[in-house]
């Protein structure tokens, strides 16, 4: 198969790359742009470990192909602190031992940045069925959930 | 050096605290490296082909298409794994259970391997492979394997533990009892008996991170393996034993673990890709897909368990028997043993027997499962014990209570027990708010208890203090989950210093000397004890340069809050030395600093733990839900807090899933139909609520700081408080785990048919 050349913005530089027709955009990230952030948990879309915006949109970049993001914006993990400083997710993630092993814990970062730039002061309820595509084996969600409410506080500004 | 492992009590200023792990930024900002993260140059990708048959001979393998593909460098058979195991039984079921040799055992058996230049390559090959099966009938289901005609996995395998020896082969490979009193006695003494069955069925670890490694054998006899273990020595081992590798020239390292859960214990691919590369000459990359982790890793047995259990009217256990019978795949293992030591644990009985049967199925070969075999052991009789009390009208607390193991009870597998904590995690519970807050209309309270062993073994340590006071400490354990936190911790209550002062690596198997897997429960128990030990070392290292310094002798200098101090007032002028200021003049006073230490981690204290759950099940769709789950579980010594209730939490939810939806389901042709997470579901973020903890602090004698694994007894009471919730949500009694929504109506269906 010929590989299809693309061209894409990605944590806000613009890239070029070549792929198959049937890469996912998993791979892409992973084995051509060094973009290892993102994690192939089940390669199905039930676990949410390689979640990505592209266009603003929350995808399972597994189940994008890599052809399909010509000419979109994507944001990856990697992307996601600016300049050193974490966001407060990050940051919240970490204080409120938010992980445990890690591995789940970049595809909940940007599922929950998602929710959070959409909806800034969501109900527990609404974290944790917007939450319910990325799976957790390691923490019960308790301390996720904490976590993504102080940090969703302290983005509007109510905690010191 | 001699090493003092006992607790001492002392005022404690880190251990206990809760600072941010260290590797907190790597892991949010996804520069953490897991197996899959990692390459070599001109590394190729590995596929590995699988039965899709429960049992068939071999009878042959053609891999000539294969070898001639385009971009294939390597395709491994049975052919390519000569049997070096030398009659160790052990061993060969692991090399058999790596690649098939003769019979393929279960789906998903592993029969052929390809390396190649990309994914793609590698999986096109393996279609080009040509096997020819002999299916053979095939026994999935525990109670039918153990029935006279079903068809027998290995016509080697005779019940072991029974005289005489049978002399006819059997899926029952070993029977295993434990006990004391007279049970028959007991009985006789009670006032009410009740005798009930069991069944729990097969969950997999569900770690999300599939197995991967990256695997380069080099001419010259040296080999490197980066991989996803928990435990890289042990897989070192492992693979040089059956590759005929020089262990000594084989270097593993072990990547960011993302998630074991006693899954990761155990060689799958790993020798399938050294094996693959010593064949290519190229390293070799070869990550599980989520279907083979299911398929060919993993799981838990399935289970089937009667208890009979007597008590008098006032509530006394007068005795207690269980027959436990476990799936070990188609290997020999010790699950029904463990279940059998395990059953009766929480309980001080004057009467007790448990006899564990071992039994192989056409199923994966079974792997440690965070607690291996003690939750099922624990639903069957935490069932019957609600069961009974309810039936003499007592509180199933006061009923625990009134029969739990204290310290100085005989245990049920043997040893007397030292201080431990199922007392006290009963009587928090009685006394905790859950335990009396009101239940609406279709919800149900359950609780029940659960015991594990916890493990220390072999361990080693290394401390080096840096030129500016600093210090960096090795261990040969991984970080599952904030070890390398709690060792910090640990060593700087130790020395004296800062938290933040304190840098911890996990050595790989050419750094460090020889660990034992992390299992057990006992990363941190056993490493902070060599820990603790190095930094001892250290110390005595740091009062001698100290002596030098100042010119007096060496007894006459003491170590007291992270300093050396000068003894006596002959010295009163001398102002102590902090750590920084001895490792500044380290290059004038004998060379650098630094602590070891290698020993055997004993007194790896028994761990207990009280569940409270509230549930609340759907009588039209059986469909249930938590509404409330507490955990009270006997940390010894939680060093970062934070991090045990986690332990605790994550417990529970694994736990949960199992107890109400976690299943492995066959189809009658003995495959596997639900290998991915849509089918195979554990539990997300929605169904569960939040779970409240409360850390008991019962102190281990036998480690500096108390501590005691907290990481495995959490899974041990969740399938018994569950299915005891929705038992006293619907009326009827659930005994098959998972409870779920079609078992549920079933039951309920039948308790309306009468």
């Amino acid at each position: 198969m010929a590989s299809i050349a693309v061209s894409t913005t990605i944590n806000g530089d613009e890239v070029d790359f070549i792929c198959q027709p049937d890469e996912s955009l998993l791979d892409v990230l992973r084995n051509r742009l060094g973009l290892m952030g993102a994690k192939e948990g089940c390669g199905t879309g039930d676990c949410g470990a390689c979640s990505t915006m592209v266009d603003g949109r929350l995808v399972c970049s597994c189940l994008v192909l890599g052809a399909e993001v010509e000419g979109t914006k994507v944001e990856t993990i990697e992307g996601m602190a600016e300049g050193g400083d974490l966001h407060p997710l990050q940051q919240k993630f970490i204080e409120n031992a938010a992980l445990q092993c890690g591995i789940c814990t970049p595809g909940f970062l940007i599922a929950a940045k998602a929710l959070l730039d959409q909806n800034p002061n969501p109900t527990e309820t609404e974290i944790r069925f917007w939450l319910a595509g990325n799976l957790c084996r390691c923490t019960g969600y308790d301390k996720i959930v904490r976590a993504v409410q102080d940090a969703a506080a302290e983005m509007r500004g109510e905690t010191a | 050096m001699s090493f003092d492992a006992a607790y001492h009590e002392k005022k404690l200023n880190s251990v206990g605290t809760r600072p941010l792990r260290p590797d907190g930024v790597d892991k949010v900002t996804g520069k953490a490296r897991y197996g899959a993260d990692f390459n070599v140059p001109g590394q190729l990708v590995a596929r590995v082909l699988r039965s899709p048959h429960a049992h068939a001979r071999i009878v042959n393998i053609d891999t000539s298409r294969a070898e001639a593909a385009k971009g294939v460098k390597a395709v491994v058979t049975a052919a390519d794994f000569p049997d070096l195991t030398n009659g160790n039984a052990e061993m060969y079921a692991i090399l058999d259970n790596c690649m098939a040799r003769n019979k393929v055992m279960y789906d998903g058996h592993a029969v052929a391997a390809v390396a190649a230049i990309d994914a793609k390559s590698a999986r096109d090959a393996l279609r080009l492979i040509k096997v020819e099966y002999e299916v053979l009938p095939h026994v999935v289901d525990v109670d039918a394997a153990m029935l006279p005609d079903a068809p027998v996995l290995n016509d080697s395998v005779f019940t072991g533990g029974v005289e005489p020896t049978p002399t006819t082969p059997s899926n029952v490979c070993n029977r295993a009892e434990f006990g004391h009193g007279d049970v028959e006695a007991g009985f006789a003494k009670a006032d009410v008996i009740i005798e009930r069955s069991y069944k729990t069925e097969q969950t997999h670890q569900g770690y999300i991170e599939p197995h991967a490694c990256v695997a380069t054998c080099n001419k010259d006899g040296t080999a490197e393996l980066w991989v996803c273990t928990q435990g890289h020595f042990v897989f070192r081992q492992n693979c040089a034993d059956l590759l005929g590798l020089d262990a000594s020239k084989l270097r593993v390292t072990s990547s960011e673990i993302g998630g074991g859960f006693g899954g990761k214990t155990h060689v799958w691919t790993e020798p399938v890709a050294l094996a693959l590369s010593r064949k290519a000459g190229r390293s070799v990359k070869l990550v599980m897909a989520r279907e083979e982790v299911f398929r060919a890793s993993g799981p838990t047995s399935a289970t089937s368990i009667d208890v009979k259990l007597g008590a008098t009217k006032d509530g006394k256990i007068t005795a207690g028997l269980a027959t436990l019978r476990y799936t070990g795949g188609p290997y020999p293992g010790m699950w029904a043993e463990l279940g059998a030591m395990t059953s009766f644990a929480c309980y001080d009985l004057e009467n007790v027997k448990t006899v564990g049967f071992e039994v192989l199925v056409n199923r994966p070969k079974v792997a440690a499962y965070r607690a291996p075999s003690a939750p099922m052991a624990a639903f069957a009789v935490e069932s019957a014990v609600d069961e009974l009390a309810h039936k003499i009208g007592m509180d199933a607390v006061d009923f625990r209570i009134k029969n739990a193991a204290q310290e100085g009870s005989k245990s049920s597998y043997g040893p007397v027990y030292g201080p431990i904590g199922i007392g006290p995690t009963l009587d928090a519970a009685k006394t905790h708010a859950h335990m009396s807050a009101p239940l609406g209309p279709n919800q149900g309270r359950g609780m029940a208890c659960g015991f594990w062993f916890n493990f220390g073994g072999q361990t080693s340590s290394n401390m080096n203090i840096g030129m500016d006071g600093t210090v960096s400490i090795s261990v040969g354990t991984i970080d599952v989950g904030g070890s390398r936190a709690s060792m910090a911790l640990i060593a700087a209550e130790e020395l004296g210093i800062s938290y933040d002062d304190i840098k911890v690596v996990i050595g790989d198997t050419n750094t460090l000397g020889y660990n034992d897997m992390t299992d057990g429960s006992r990363g941190t128990f056993s490493s902070s004890m060599a820990t603790v030990s190095a930094a001892r070392n250290a110390i005595e290292v740091m009062r001698k340069r100290a002596a030098i310094t100042w010119d007096i002798p060496e007894e006459d200098v003491y170590w007291e809050d992270g300093h050396a101090k000068a003894a006596g007032s002959k010295y009163g002028n001398l102002s102590p030395l902090s750590v920084a200021e001895i490792a500044a003049e380290s290059g004038n006073t004998g060379g650098p600093i630094a602590g070891h230490s290698e020993l055997i981690a004993d007194g790896a204290g028994v761990s207990f733990a009280t569940h409270i759950c509230d549930v609340e099940v759907d009588p039209e769709t059986g469909s249930t839900s938590v509404i409330r789950y507490t955990v009270i579980q006997d940390a010894g010594k939680a060093v970062h807090p934070d991090y045990v209730e986690g332990q605790y939490q994550g417990g529970a939810a694994q736990g949960i899933g199992w107890a109400l939806n976690e299943e492995y389901i066959y189809g009658e042709d003995g495959r596997l139909q639900n290998a991915g997470f849509l089918d195979y579901r554990v539990p997300v973020c929605s169904d569960l609520p939040m779970i409240d903890t409360q850390i008991l602090e019962i102190p281990n004698p036998n480690h500096p700081y108390g501590v005691r694994g907290v990481g495995e007894t959490s899974i041990v009471p969740p399938l018994a408080a569950i299915a005891n919730a929705v038992s006293n949500a619907v009326g009827v009694r659930m005994s098959h785990v998972p409870v779920s929504p079609p078992r549920i109506l079933a039951a309920l269906k039948a308790e309306a048919n009468g």
